[in-house]
């Protein structure tokens, strides 16, 4: 392990390494799983720590959660199918994931995502067209990060990492106790910044919980291409930093250990892998064809172990779900796609002068040279148009 | 005995310094200015940098404020971008040129576009230094100029000092600056020395409460300087070509022939006006660069010239750059910078019979 001297140097180090030994690093044997297929809760004592089942209420509220980020995710669907928007990575399988996301996240904390983290994004507050100015086309981003403390989704696999390692570094040098999560896909533990974040993340100790949706595929790829590890939450113990593994359809099981894990960091416990296994439901966009790569068969073996379902049915048997909460929830929901509807249906009209307004503080002499030539030659079609 | 930060923070007046210790007091004076300035990258720390250019700063500001990294230049940048989210002003050292390869990507697809893809929300006031260009006797990926890349890359901006008092000011003004920089430090230049008035340097920024020191006097961002006044041509270099430049002019005014020299300094944003000025005064122009001249910053500078100042030009703008090679091996690198004797040749071709 770690015996860098400046390391062992921080006092109450040398405790915190004898406490994060083998068996602490490793992931349970089986991925955590809280509430089974069938809606029905398991006992503790399985996994290398106790996830206590989360309360009644939360896995109430996180359901309701559920149900709006499917919600989003066939309204989307449909806005893509009518062609109303260019594109649209569908978390369509994966909303547990989503949800536990930003649930165990405090408003304060900051959220890392990627391109199929749209649900999670929202989760965060983000408002519904402010989420969605990206995908329809008109600007790189919809949304102030600073008044959400939520990153702008990245496109370039896994170069958003560091950038969590780094907030979660700035926050721990204010002795701020911000915790950074991070998301990634199962093809992202692939690339060097993958690597390099979770390498950096546990050297300095910082706050970041990593949390990867292993939907075991990347675009065609499955998961046996990019990696024959024992898991992908194995990797953590080569980063000296506990990784875990979680039925990542079992939102009860997410919020545990991911909460868990959060709270670990803000406490001053470092870093944590967490491999989410779940399952992209629909075709990486709607640009791809999934039935090129695999089988329908395949994917029906997964339609049982819908995030939804499960939860559903737990909550119901166990009394916890009225059909006064089911209706409060569709409603939550019908509200959130008609707005996405009627966005999508009102044109928009980006500023093309937006496009040199940005790049610098203040534009360059180059740059607003080359904006007055694009207002000219637009003031002169407007004239050109109207004559 | 070694020079160290902290009692080169006591260092008033007028002062002879290396073009590195230069730097050192920027970074120093800027730390103590503000809390927000970090320096990060490798061997900055206990080392002090391989070219010593964070000497003294673990020791002053300790090691939460000037640290080593593990080794990778996309980390590097990566959390630097990052803590500039999170209202740091990282300044980290990229070792080589060569060796911030490796940060590329995030320095092309998140560093130089967060400002634009965030609508201005998130400005990354962060620094990322790369010694660079030759004339060291180096190995192999110790001795590219890779300016080319950074200035092609828009939202960034590329600083490159070539004199002490540059290496201080251009420094802070980079720290102070609300964009990101990259700041490309002429690797030959770290141990040559000029006198400056440090206390005249220091009045140039506001005391501790403003962020990053900010400026009272004018940022040297975006401005080129005359630094040798003359009237039959002009030469045109930046960083570690401004010196042959000098030589240049010197030689030229033995023969007869007046150089004017002009240092670009801020690659980007690039000064038209006082470059188009310089050249109109002679109406002759080379432009000299270590860098392999194809599609280079020599390019782009030429390109411009003709464009703006064709009528005042006397001759086509020529040009003397590196070679389209990989860089030399250290027995060949003399027949690869450009030189006194290869910069007087191109301004003997600057058409003299016709005036
Ligand atoms: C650096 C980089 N290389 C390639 C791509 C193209 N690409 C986009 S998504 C994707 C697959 C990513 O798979 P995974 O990380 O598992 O995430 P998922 O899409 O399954 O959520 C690829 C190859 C990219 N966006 N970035
Ligand atoms: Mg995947």
């Amino acid at each position: 392990m770690t015996n860098h001297p400046e390391f062992l140097d921080h006092p109450g180090n040398a405790a915190l390494l004898a406490g994060r030994q083998g068996e602490y690093l490793l992931p349970s044997a089986a991925p955590v799983q809280l509430i089974t297929t069938d809606g029905t809760a398991h006992t503790v004592g399985k996994y290398k720590q106790d996830y206590p089942l989360p309360n009644a209420a939360t896995l109430l509220e996180g359901y309701g959660q559920l149900v709006l980020g499917r919600r989003i995710n066939e309204q989307a669907g449909a806005l893509v199918r009518q062609g109303r928007m260019a594109v649209y990575p569908s978390s369509f399988g994966q909303e547990a994931c989503q949800v536990a996301a930003y649930m165990t996240l405090r408003r304060n904390d900051w959220l890392f995502g990627t391109y199929r983290d749209t649900v999670a994004v929202m989760g965060r507050g983000v408002k519904p067209m402010e989420a969605f100015e990206s995908l329809r086309g008109d600007w790189h981003s919809g949304f102030d990060p600073y008044e959400y403390n939520t990153a702008l989704p990245t496109t370039s696999l896994a170069t958003q990492l560091p950038h969590a390692v780094g907030v979660a570094h700035a926050a721990k040098l204010r002795g701020e106790d911000t915790v950074v999560l991070a998301l990634c896909g199962d093809g992202a533990t692939s690339e060097g910044d993958f690597h390099v974040a979770l390498n950096f993340a546990a050297v300095f100790h910082v706050p970041v919980v990593f949390l990867i949706q292993n939907n075991q595929y990347a675009i065609s790829v499955p998961l046996i291409h990019q990696s024959v590890a024992p898991s992908l939450a194995h990797k953590a113990i080569g980063y000296g930093m506990p990784g875990e593994r979680v039925d990542g359809n079992d939102l009860a099981a997410l919020l545990a250990v991911v909460g868990s894990a959060v709270e670990r960091a803000r406490n001053g416990g470092g870093p944590a892998l967490i491999e989410a296994h779940t399952y992209r439901m629909e075709s990486h966009t709607n640009a791809d064809d999934a039935t090129r790569y695999r089988s329908s068969e395949e994917v029906a073996q997964w339609l049982p172990k819908d995030p939804l379902l499960r939860l559903k049915k737990y909550l119901h048997d166990a009394g916890h779900l009225g059909s006064a909460d089911a209706e409060r929830f569709a409603d939550a929901a019908d509200a959130v796609a008609k707005t996405l509807r009627d966005g999508m249906n009102t044109k928009s009209n980006p500023d093309p002068l937006d496009m040199f307004r940005y790049v610098y503080s203040k534009p360059t002499s180059q740059l607003r040279e080359q904006s007055n030539m694009l207002a000219a030659e637009l003031a002169a079609a407007q004239q050109g148009g109207a004559s | 005995m070694t020079v160290t930060a902290v009692n080169q923070a006591e260092l008033a007046g007028v002062q002879q310094l290396t073009f590195a210790k230069a730097l050192t007091l920027a970074l120093n004076d800027a730390m103590v200015a503000d809390a927000s300035v970090i320096v990060f990258g490798e061997d900055v720390g206990t080392l002090g940098g391989v070219f010593r250019v964070t000497d003294g700063l673990r020791a002053r500001f300790g090691e939460e404020r000037c640290f080593d990294t593990p080794l990778a230049e996309s980390g590097i940048v990566g959390m630097a971008t990052g803590m500039a989210i999170n209202g740091m002003r990282p300044v980290v050292e990229l070792q080589f040129d060569a060796f911030a390869f490796p940060g590329f990507e995030q320095i092309v697809s998140h560093v130089a576009k967060m400002g634009n893809r965030t609508r201005g929300n998130i400005r990354l006031p962060l620094v990322i230094r790369i010694p660079y260009a030759g004339g060291i006797g180096g190995v192999e990926h110790h001795c590219d100029s890779s300016e080319g890349y950074y200035v092609h890359t828009p939202g960034l901006t590329v600083l490159t000092p070539s004199s002490v008092e540059d290496a201080y000011i251009l420094l802070r003004d980079a720290i102070a600056s609300p964009d990101p920089v990259v700041f490309m430090e002429p690797k030959k230049l770290y141990f040559s020395k000029g006198t400056v008035d440090l206390d005249a340097l220091r009045a140039r920024y506001t005391p501790a409460s403003e962020r990053g020191g900010a400026t009272t006097a004018p940022s040297s961002i975006g401005h080129a300087a005359v630094i040798r006044e003359g009237t039959d041509a002009t030469l045109i270099a930046y960083g570690p070509s401004v010196a042959p430049a000098l030589a240049a002019a010197e030689t030229a005014a033995t023969e007869g022939r007046s150089l004017q020299v002009l240092d670009v300094r801020s690659l980007v944003p690039f000064d038209d006006d006082t470059i188009c000025a310089a050249v109109r005064s002679t109406g002759r122009v080379v432009v000299i660069a270590e860098a392999p001249g194809f599609a280079s910053m020599a390019s782009e500078i030429a390109a411009r010239i003709q464009e703006r100042c064709f009528h005042s030009l006397a001759a086509p703008v020529l040009r003397v750059t590196g070679f389209d090679i990989p860089y030399p091996a250290p027995k060949l690198e003399q027949h690869y910078l450009p030189g006194v004797d290869r910069i007087l040749d191109a301004v003997d071709k600057l058409q003299w019979e016709e005036s």
